[in-house]
């Protein structure tokens, strides 16, 4: 789950992470009031669940309350990637003498988290990545013996050889790494990090990924998701435990297992047709899953044809057969339905399809998917 | 031969009396797994279907000789049940569970890893040497035993590669998913020199999809190490790219991790790609000589 840049500079606060102060609002007039109340220049951030921001346009300085107003009312309501800004962070703006890079990421190949920090922080990191890779010093550390302390100097004096900004340093990445584990990140960000003319040591921003795995075990973090991001077929994808994302295709698919339903749009593709969604149904299926799935997709109108593809694990096919007659039966379906069942329980789920109409059959994955593309195309679907 | 698993295999289900626990343990043994002890705690001294179950897996193991197990516990008790089948004395843990969180398995998985019992998934739907054992949730009537090992990041999509193997005349030695999640016990790069040294196994079809780089890796061992044949299919070639946030998922994979890059570097190491499911039949047919 991705958390706002105002949410993780609270986490960040509470673990003793230096951070600028400053508040949210989601109004000029809410703008304007904080940055009487700050004194001095501001910096007005866009809060979207984007990355580059500032080339967008939805990051500005503002030299005082009146112009913080103006600039807010111009980045309140733009679209960055998509995505409709609601809220702005309003903080103080800070002399940067320097920008370094702080970033912790769970490491697949180590399986461990790794620490990535580099002298050369600001929005070009990754292309310090790309063109010079030694320049971002790597470390991976184990989460329940914590980040050391003499490997938080190692790394800081890496990038930093000034002894009194490197201790400040280090103790912010040890206190970034404990922060890291704490709330069961996948991803803990600081760019820039920023060394002030004072020398003081500041993280001027913050990112925080959390691990969707683990939120039941954090509901104060759960509480963070930001609704407005999520479209309504979106939310109860999520709440009924299915893994939706919305395409711009004609051919709605409902398929069990990630791997499968990406497999399922890549044929799609192959054979001409272009998916309307991904959507993973999940394993241990229960029959209400297929009539949210159903619902769902037949709420976007350009969908021509739906297409189911499950193969039977801990999946049962006959749950899906039931949720499919009960989907039938509620919405009144119109558009053709290709349905390709295989694995455990088929025959069962043979027997449930009988004394439905409408379906089209299909034994092979090519068969289903060609079968769908054809009908998407005789229903008027552009392919 | 087969890897991991085979007539041999004594096996002990953690979480016997739940719904997908009960359900598989069923079907396990009717496939014709030794399916020796079941454990859910404070349920000992019960049986399901005549197999015994007990409180713990340690009495389990002393008391049916099991020495491998499954786990479909649910996943806040799940870590907990995979350290009690290593302390227990198996030799191999298969973990189904879904939902698992990743810091949580980033311990485990170090101390399975220091006591030498290999881990499979978690989040994965096991693995089954045809004809001798099943340990998981796959349908075992789409398996035939045979040449051909299979290894797949995915849960379904691995069954719908079986099947296309079957139908096209080709049976398979092992068959095992590792699991979609970031932290598992058991990677490519694990499996691959256990298909070379396995004497039933001929050829091999490795299945991977978008994100990480584990196939990467994997194109470089079998480029370097591997005498047998491999043919891979890649999942995700028109999945949107996502709305990245950050920086460092970026730098740790240096540019790695699309469809594209892994197809490339899977052709780079002279390893057949199919396009599509229905390719890895005829490619493997190819490979094998038929």
């Amino acid at each position: 789950m991705n958390i706002h840049e105002y949410q993780a500079r609270e986490i960040f606060r509470a673990h003793g992470i230096p951070v600028p102060g400053g508040e949210v609002a989601s109004t000029p007039e809410e703008v304007e009031a904080i940055a009487s109340r700050l004194g001095g220049r501001v910096v007005i951030k866009a809060q979207v669940h984007a990355g580059g921001r500032g080339k967008a346009g939805g990051v500005k300085l503002a030299t005082g309350p009146a112009e913080a107003r103006e600039m807010a009312s111009a980045i309140l309501g733009m679209e960055i990637k998509g995505l409709t800004v609601l809220k702005v962070l309003v903080a103080p703006a800070l002399d940067i003498a320097h920008e370094y890079y702080l970033g912790v990421a769970v490491d697949r190949k180590a399986g461990l988290p790794l620490i990535m920090a580099s002298r050369e922080g600001g929005i070009d990191i990754e292309e310090v990545a790309v063109t010079r890779p030694q320049a971002i010093v790597r470390h991976h550390f184990d989460p329940q013996a914590g980040l050391r302390a003499f490997e938080a100097r190692q790394i800081a004096f890496a990038i930093e050889p000034d002894g009194k900004q490197a201790a400040q340093i280090a103790a912010v990445l040890q206190k970034l790494c404990v922060a890291f584990a704490a709330v069961d990140a996948s991803l803990a960000e600081i760019n820039p990090l920023i060394k002030t003319l004072d020398g003081e040591i500041v993280a001027l921003d913050a990112k925080v990924n959390l691990d969707d795995n683990a939120l039941f075990r954090h509901p104060e973090l759960a509480a963070l998701r930001d609704r407005s991001t999520e479209t309504p077929d979106e939310e109860e994808a999520r709440q009924k435990g299915l893994s939706f994302i919305k395409l711009d295709g004609e051919i709605g698919c409902v398929v069990n297992g990630a791997g499968l339903a990406m497999a399922t749009m890549d044929l799609v593709k192959h054979f001409g047709g272009r998916p309307a969604n991904f959507l993973d149904i999940g394993g241990s299926s229960d029959p209400e899953k297929v009539v949210t799935a159903i619902k769902i997709i037949t709420h976007d109108p350009k969908v021509k044809a739906i297409l189911f593809n499950i193969f039977g694990g801990i999946t049962r096919c006959d749950d899906v057969a039931r949720g499919l007659v009960e989907a039938v039966k509620r919405t009144q379906i119109k558009l053709p339905i290709v349905i390709r069942l295989t694995g455990t329980n088929e025959a069962e789920a043979r027997e449930i399809l009988k004394g439905v109409s409408g379906l089209t059959p299909a034994t092979s994955m090519d068969e289903a998917v060609q079968k769908a593309v054809a009908l998407a195309k005789s229903t008027g679907g552009a392919a | 031969m087969s890897i991991l698993i085979d007539q041999n295999t004594k096996l002990v289900v953690q979480g016997i009396t739940g719904r997908d626990g009960s359900f598989h343990a069923r079907a396990t043994k009717a496939y014709g797994t030794q399916v020796v002890a079941g454990v859910t705690p404070g349920k000992g001294g019960q049986s399901l279907d005549g197999i015994p179950i007990f409180n713990t897996v340690a009495e389990a193991v002393e008391k049916t000789g099991a020495n491998t197990s499954v786990i479909y516990v649910p996943p806040a008790f799940a870590p907990d049940a995979i350290l009690e089948a290593a302390h227990a004395g198996v030799v191999l843990v298969v973990a189904v569970t879904e939902g698992i969180p990743t810091m949580e398995m980033i311990p485990v998985v170090r101390e399975l890893a220091r006591m030498h019992v290999r881990l499979i998934g978690p989040n994965c739907p096991g693995l089954i040497s045809p004809g001798k054992a099943k340990v998981g949730i796959m349908p075992g009537e789409i398996h035939r035993p045979g040449p051909v090992g299979v290894v797949s990041r995915s849960g379904t999509l691995t069954y719908e590669m079986v099947h296309q193997l079957t139908i096209n005349g080709i049976g398979q030695s092992t068959c095992i998913g590792i699991g979609g999640d970031p932290i598992i016990g058991t990677n490519f790069m694990d499996v691959l020199p256990l298909f070379q040294a396995d004497p039933e196994t001929k050829a091999v079809v490795m299945i991977g999809e978008i994100g990480g780089t584990a196939e990467e890796e994997a194109a470089q061992y079998v480029k370097t190490k591997m005498t047998k044949p491999v043919v891979a299919f890649i999942a995700g070639q028109t999945a949107p790219p996502g709305k990245r946030m950050g920086h460092a998922g970026a730098i740790i994979s240096g540019g790695k991790g699309t469809a594209a890059e892994k197809m490339r570097a899977l052709g780079e190491a002279g390893i057949p790609v199919a396009m599509i499911p229905s390719e890895v039949g005829p490619l493997i047919r190819k490979a094998l000589g038929l």
